[in-house]
C-alpha cells in the first residue's frame, strides 16, 4: 500500500473512532457521580465492617479473593514457563556473564551514578516493604510492592556489573520466595475452610481500623502475593538478563 | 481546578502516545515509552486511582522498557553473529 492511501485510510478510521469515542465519553456520568450498586456495597463494607481503609485491596484480596488467586497463578505459571524455556542447556558452557553490547565498548558507571544507585536501592527496598505491608491501609499492596522489591536490585546492575545484581538476588532465594508466596495463598484459603468458612472467606478478627494487622486475612494474603510477585519478577529478570548478556571467557 | 488538570493530563497523554508512535528508532522508543508510562501513571492519579497508578509506574515505566531493551539487545546480538 502506498503511503498516501495508508494515510487516507488512517484518517478515515481515526475520525470514525474519534466520533464514537466522543459519543461514549459524553454519555458518561460526571466524575464522582457513581450510579451502579457495587461501589456502594464495597464502600459500606470497607471501613465499617472489614476495618480496612483501601477499598481496592479489600476488593482484590477479600471480595474477589478467588479471582486474585487465579491471577497470581497466571503470573506463577508464566514465570515458570519462561524459566523453563530459557534454562541452561546441558551442553551450554558455564561462564560468567559480561555486560557488553556487541560492536561497541561498555562504559563504566560514573561515580555519580554509583552513589545515587547505592543510596536509592536501600530506600526503594524499604519503600517496597512499606507498600506490601500497608496494602490494606494505603494505595498499593502485594503486587505493586512486589514489583518495586524485584526492580530495586536493578540499581546494583546499573551501578556495577551483572554479578553484583546476581549476588544481591540469589536465584535459589527468589525461587523459594516465589514458591512460598504461591502456596501461601492457597494454604490461607484451605485454613479458612478448616476454620469452618468458605474457601478464602475472611474468618480472622478484623482488628482496629488503621492498624497494620487489621482486615483479618487481607494482610496475610497481601504478604503472600508480595512474596510471589517479587520472587517471580526477580526470577524473570535474572533469566532474561542471563540470556541477553554476553558470556565472559574465563 | 481538578477538571482543568485532568484535561491537561489527557492532552499530554494523547500527545505522548503520538510521540511514541512517531519515534522510529526502537531504542529511543523504549525510552520514550517509559516516559509515556509515567504520563499514564499521572493520568490514573488525577482520576483518583492511586493503586492503578502505582502498578503503572513499576510496570509501564520500569519493567516494560527494560524488557524491550533486553529483547533489542538479543536481536542485535543475533544479527551481529550472523554477520561474522
Amino acid at each position: 500500500m502506498k503511503r498516501k492511501t495508508r494515510t487516507r485510510f488512517f484518517l478515515v478510521s481515526a475520525s470514525v473512532l474519534a466520533a464514537v469515542f466522543l459519543l461514549g465519553v459524553l454519555g458518561l456520568p460526571p466524575l464522582g457521580h457513581y450510579r451502579g450498586p457495587y461501589g456502594d456495597v464495597v464502600n459500606a463494607l470497607t471501613v465499617p465492617e472489614r476495618h480496612v481503609t483501601d477499598a481496592v485491596t479489600l476488593v482484590n484480596f477479600d471480595v474477589r479473593g478467588f479471582d486474585t488467586l487465579g491471577e497470581e497463578y497466571i503470573l506463577f505459571t508464566s514465570v515458570m514457563a519462561v524459566a523453563l524455556l530459557l534454562r541452561r542447556q546441558r551442553d551450554e558452557p558455564r561462564r560468567r556473564h559480561r555486560d557488553h553490547a556487541p560492536g561497541r565498548k561498555g562504559v563504566e558507571a560514573s561515580d555519580a551514578v554509583r552513589v545515587v544507585s547505592l543510596v536509592l536501592s536501600g530506600i526503594l527496598v524499604t519503600f517496597g516493604i512499606y507498600v506490601v505491608t500497608h496494602g490494606q491501609l494505603t494505595p498499593g499492596g502485594g503486587f505493586q510492592g512486589g514489583v518495586i522489591l524485584a526492580t530495586a536490585p536493578l540499581l546494583m546492575y546499573v551501578a556495577g556489573e551483572f554479578e553484583n545484581f546476581r549476588r544481591a538476588v540469589p536465584r535459589q532465594l527468589v525461587h523459594i520466595a516465589e514458591a512460598l508466596g504461591a502456596c501461601g495463598y492457597g494454604l490461607i484459603g484451605l485454613a479458612t475452610m478448616a476454620a469452618g468458612g468458605a474457601f478464602l472467606q475472611n474468618t480472622l478478627p478484623f482488628g482496629t481500623t488503621g492498624s497494620i494487622v487489621s482486615g483479618g486475612t487481607i494482610p496475610l494474603i497481601d504478604l503472600s502475593v508480595g512474596l510471589e510477585v517479587s520472587g517471580g519478577l526477580a526470577v524473570l529478570l535474572i533469566v532474561y538478563m542471563e540470556e541477553t548478556l554476553e558470556h565472559k571467557e574465563e | 481546578m481538578l477538571p482543568l488538570i485532568q484535561a491537561m493530563v489527557l492532552l499530554f497523554v494523547a500527545a505522548g502516545a503520538a510521540v511514541v508512535a512517531l519515534t522510529r528508532d526502537p531504542v529511543a522508543q523504549a525510552l520514550v515509552v517509559s516516559f509515556y508510562g509515567l504520563l499514564l501513571a499521572i493520568l490514573f492519579f488525577v482520576f483518583q486511582a492511586p493503586d492503578v497508578s502505582l502498578s503503572q509506574i513499576v510496570i509501564g515505566a520500569v519493567a516494560l522498557p527494560l524488557m524491550i531493551l533486553l529483547a533489542l539487545t538479543k536481536i542485535k546480538k543475533q544479527e551481529h553473529e550472523k554477520k561474522d
